[in-house]
């Protein structure tokens, strides 16, 4: 491996052409129906996206209030709230709210956070059984696997692996056709819900003026995990909170199409409370576990604008750095873009370990462009390299990047490099050899260079070098 | 209040301490979230609302017999109906030789393959249908069928996302449904019906 090589780098370039190709296809699609549902909708969709990103700005710097605003809403409605520092303590937590209620079997509907502490496998230490009801997840969790991206899981699998696993499982002969595929599915975790005694999920928003927890799913999951049995666990990273009822309207109208390309996702839930008096199915008791696990030393950094991200997964879909590595070059339950910023900042006193992913961006300012809170993330990942250089890291030991930077700013330079083959010699980050770059440009799926926030944000940073150079 | 809480909120004020300047909250109106083509339209209402909820395969219905037609026609012999709906959704199926059961048993969860209950209003912009706790008679019959229909007689019909958003109400358990259960987890490929219904239908009873 040459000098320069990152971790990240070395995972692309040992990558399966056939996990490439899948991660490929998939995001380019995702990609393309995300643009074309915003500005079929919007007339100026960066306007949501700006005010949007103000919104949540606005919220992560009043956090304290916000919370306990929150935190009184919900208790009024009859919800538990409780706290968390760790994922330690949010495991322990979440365990003696299941003994108390004598519950082994959960329900878990897809959620980031919960991975983020490792709860599964604690939990099934202890005698839980925790089933992923999410379709991608549930695959995920057959195969003793971790998800590649924040929206679609398996986007790393192909349909002939997913059937070979559930062959595999016991849940049917060999047949890869996605709907058997999903039935089987349906058929297997209908009966777990039905046995369960508990559901868990995370949470997308929370509204601090009335406590509503909002929760979406395509696939009834959530909805499900709710129904079937009296006891919900909500686990809610702290930065998931905002001021009002009113932007949830903001947030889902963004979510949905920056994510799936819909107006809005099938199932979204606004819930404050356990089930009514009158309803039979459902939780009797409603639990909520804010999380810290370093958000609030996320909150004192400079870094702190990427506590608005809204896990979206648009900057992984759009990242020529994500598209070669799949999300598990990232080495974290963060991946692509938003995860080279948190997953070292999370991280904490570990952030040499992930000092290498900010280096991992080719700056071109994609990920910023759709973010739907506008998050800069090629400012956070250049902050980022220079705190690294800063502390002598020595994964984040740096290729060159101001040939890299000089391109990134010149709409021409870049596309023109981006072209010829000899652009190659001059690209820092070494995933520009593979194999496959031939075929993503044809298919001509970079990132289109609309000349930018970030580019204007470079100039006014006192030009291209500075931006590339390690301070 | 507990050790937890402390630690956490000691940690986030700290965290914002020294910050000097902070963004103010946006002030907005709402109108600005409302989709250009819904704007352009102008059609509104229930027709609005058909043709959206169509758009993400929903099955927008007028007519307890174009219900009963579509339940014969996919072989759905057996399902569940709110008892309040009796009278005017559940009898009209009895008369034409389908079971249907007004008392929701756990235990038989699957052998309904519809369920019949009532909506608590649907969103015109986003062909969307609210349920929430109290209109519902059962969160299960609502979901666990393979045809949920989803009926409203008086209830409201919400221009847009905004005002169904002002509207949430009182209740603390509010669902948005806007089409059939779907996932495109396997190589981005549709397919409805995942935990919750294939089919969803939204009949509205005059
Ligand atoms: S950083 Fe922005 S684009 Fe990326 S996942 Fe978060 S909200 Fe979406």
């Amino acid at each position: 491996m040459s000098k320069s090589s990152q971790p990240i780098d070395d995972f692309a370039r040992e990558l399966s052409r056939e996990t490439r190709d899948a991660v490929l296809s998939s995001v380019v699609t995702r990609t393309a129906g995300r643009k074309a549902k915003l500005e079929a909708d919007y007339k100026d969709p960066d306007l949501l996206r700006r005010l949007a990103g103000k919104v949540k700005q606005h919220t992560v710097e009043h956090l304290d209030e916000y919370l306990e605003q929150a935190e009184a809403a919900l208790t009024k409605n009859g919800a538990k709230v409780h706290f968390a520092s760790t994922a330690e303590s949010a495991r322990e937590t979440i365990l003696e709210i299941l003994r108390n209620k004598g519950a082994t079997r959960m329900v878990k509907s897809k959620s980031m956070v919960t991975e983020e502490i490792h709860l599964n496998d604690f939990l099934e230490k202890q005698g839980v059984e925790c089933v992923e009801t999410d379709l991608g997840e549930f695959i995920i969790q057959i195969d003793g696997d971790t998800p590649s991206h924040i929206v679609q899981p398996i986007i790393h699998k192909n349909r002939r692996q997913v059937a070979e696993s559930f062959e595999k499982h016991g849940l049917g002969a060999y047949n890869d056709d996605p709907q058997t595929i999903t039935h089987r599915a349906r058929k297997h975790l209908r009966e777990k819900y039905l046995q369960s005694d508990a559901g868990m999920t995370g949470a997308n928003f929370v509204s601090a003026e009335s406590g509503r927890i909002v929760i979406v799913t395509n696939e009834g999951n959530a909805r499900f995990g709710m129904a079937a049995n009296g006891l919900h666990i909500a686990l809610v990273g702290i930065e998931k909170v905002v001021p009002r009822d009113k932007d949830l309207g903001l947030f889902l109208n963004l979510l949905g199409r920056s994510a799936t390309a819909q107006q809005l996702t099938v199932y979204t839930q606004f819930i404050n409370g356990p089930r009514s008096k009158s309803q039979p199915s459902g939780p009797k008791e409603m639990h909520v576990v804010f999380l810290d696990n370093g958000r609030s030393k996320v909150l004192a950094s400079k870094e702190r604008d990427i506590l608005r991200c809204i896990r979206c997964g648009a900057c992984l879909n759009v990242c020529p750095v994500y598209r070669q590595t799949s999300g598990h070059g990232y080495r974290a339950v963060y991946g692509g873009p938003v995860g080279a910023v948190l997953s070292p900042l999370l991280a904490g006193d570990d952030f040499p370990k992930y000092a290498d992913l900010p280096k991992a961006s080719s700056l071109c300012g994609a990920c910023h462009e759709v973010c739907p809170v506008n998050i800069p993330i090629p400012e956070l990942l250049l902050r980022l390299r220079s705190r690294a250089n800063k502390e002598g890291i020595k994964s984040a030991g740096a290729p060159p990047m101001a040939p890299f930077a000089r391109m990134a700013t010149s709409p021409k330079l870049w596309q023109t490099a981006m072209t010829a083959s000899r652009a190659m010699n001059h690209l820092p980050i070494t995933m520009m050899p593979i194999q496959p770059l031939q075929a993503w440009l044809k298919i001509r799926t970079l990132p289109k260079w609309r000349g930018g926030e970030f580019r204007k944000w470079m100039k006014e940073r006192g030009g291209v070098n500075s931006g590339g150079r390690n301070e | 209040m507990s050790e937890a809480r402390d630690t956490v909120m000691r940690a986030v004020r700290q965290a914002l301490s020294d910050l000097q300047e902070k963004t103010p909250l946006p002030e907005y109106d709402s109108e600005i979230l409302i989709c250009a083509k819904y704007r352009e339209g102008e059609v509104g209402g229930w027709l609005e609302f058909g043709e959206n909820f169509a758009a993400v395969s929903g099955r927008p219905l007028t007519e307890v017999g174009e219900l009963l037609v579509f339940l014969k026609e996919e072989g759905n012999d057996s399902g569940y109906c709110d008892p309040s709906l009796k009278e005017r959704v559940g009898t009209v199926l009895e008369e034409s030789g389908l079971k249907v059961h007004y008392e929701y048993e756990h235990d038989k969860v699957d052998d309904y393959t519809f369920g019949i209950t009532r909506a608590s209003g649907v969103i015109a912009e986003s062909g969307t249908v609210v349920l929430n706790d109290e209109d519902t008679v059962d969160r299960l019959a609502a979901l666990a069928p393979w045809v949920h229909v989803a009926v409203i007689e008086n209830e409201p019909i919400f221009e847009t996302i905004p005002e169904a958003i002002e509207n949430l109400g009182d209740s603390s358990n509010v669902i948005w449904v806007t089409g059939p259960s779907k996932t495109a987890d396997i190589e981005g490929i549709l397919i409805e019906g995942v935990h919750g219904p294939g089919v969803q239908i939204c009949l509205k009873l005059d």
